[in-house]
C-alpha cells in the first residue's frame, strides 16, 4: 500500500527504508508502538501521542472508525504529499 | 499477519485446564457438556482480532440461549506484549461486559496443543468435543456486514447435528506471540 502511495505521488518507493524493530529496547530507542508503523520524514502517518511505546501490533482507525492493521491510504497520501510540500 | 492452514477438524479436541480473569479455572471436558463450543483464540492489541471482536460478541450473545459455550483464550507473551498482560485482559473483561471468560494461557501451552497460529483462531466443537469448524470468523475483516457468518453457519450445522458444509478455512490475523 504504501508502495503504491508513493508511486502515485510521483516518490520513489526504492526510498522506502524498512526498520525492523524486534525488542523492548529496540522499540524504546525507536518510540514505536506497533508494528505496522509508517512515518514519512520522521511524521507518524497516524499519531496517537498517547499509546504506550513497546511491541505490538498496530492497530489503526479508518475514517468511518473501524479497526483496520492498516492505515487509511489517502491518510498516508495526504502525509506524503505534505511531506513534499514542505511538512505543512 | 499471518495465515496458517486448518488441520485439525474432525479430530478430538486437546483437554484445557486454564484460568479466567478472575482466577475461576475451566477445562474442557466438563461435566454437562454443552450442545456446541466455541474456543476462541484471540488477544488484546492485534487489530484483526479487535475487528472482528464485536462480531464473536454478537455471536455468542445470539448462541447463548441455546447452551453453546464459548471461551476465549489469550496466549500471547505479556513479557514483550504488555498490552496482553493478565491485568490487561481484566480491565477489558470489565470494561467491555464481555459475555464469556477470557482466560490466560501463561504457559502457552494450551496454544501449542491446539496449534493455534493467529488470532483470531476459532474452533468450533460437536457434543463429543470433535473440532467440526476451524478458522476464521467470516470471510472479511474490513466488514462488519460479514456478522461473522462462517462462525454462525458451523454453529448452526452442530446444533442441527449435522457437518458444517464448510468446515474449514484460513484463520487470518496477527501471529501468537510465542515467547
Amino acid at each position: 500500500m504504501l508502495r503504491e502511495e508513493m508511486s502515485a505521488v510521483g516518490l520513489d518507493p526504492e526510498e522506502i527504508e524498512v526498520r525492523e524493530v524486534s525488542t523492548g529496547a529496540d522499540a524504546e530507542r525507536e518510540e514505536f508502538i506497533g508494528s505496522p508503523t509508517i512515518r514519512v520524514d520522521g511524521r507518524d502517518v497516524q499519531p496517537v501521542p498517547d499509546e504506550p511505546i513497546g511491541l505490538a501490533c498496530r492497530v489503526y482507525r479508518l475514517p468511518d472508525g473501524r479497526i483496520s492493521p492498516l492505515p487509511d491510504p489517502a491518510e498516508v497520501r495526504q502525509t506524503l504529499a505534505e511531506a513534499m510540500n514542505g511538512g505543512d | 499477519m499471518a495465515q496458517a492452514s486448518a488441520t485439525k477438524v474432525g479430530e478430538h479436541a486437546p483437554q484445557l485446564e486454564l484460568p479466567d480473569t478472575s482466577g475461576t479455572i475451566h477445562t474442557l471436558p466438563t461435566p454437562n457438556e454443552a450442545p456446541a463450543t466455541v474456543i476462541v483464540w484471540t488477544c488484546n492489541h492485534c487489530p484483526y482480532a479487535l475487528a472482528w471482536h464485536d462480531r464473536i460478541v454478537e455471536v455468542a450473545r445470539d448462541y447463548e440461549g441455546r447452551g453453546v459455550r464459548f471461551l476465549a483464550v489469550n496466549s500471547n507473551d505479556a513479557e514483550r506484549y504488555p498490552h496482553d498482560s493478565l491485568g490487561a485482559m481484566r480491565d477489558r473483561v470489565e470494561s467491555e461486559d464481555w459475555p464469556f471468560p477470557y482466560l490466560h494461557d501463561e504457559s502457552q501451552e494450551a496454544a501449542r496443543a491446539w496449534a493455534a497460529q493467529v488470532t483470531p483462531h476459532l474452533y468450533v466443537l460437536d457434543p463429543g468435543l470433535r473440532i467440526t469448524y476451524e478458522g476464521a470468523p467470516d470471510s472479511d475483516h474490513r466488514d462488519p456486514e460479514r456478522n461473522a457468518e462462517w462462525l454462525r453457519e458451523a454453529l448452526d450445522a452442530v446444533l442441527a447435528g449435522s457437518e458444517p458444509v464448510r468446515p474449514a478455512t484460513d484463520p487470518v490475523g496477527c501471529s501468537i506471540k510465542w515467547k
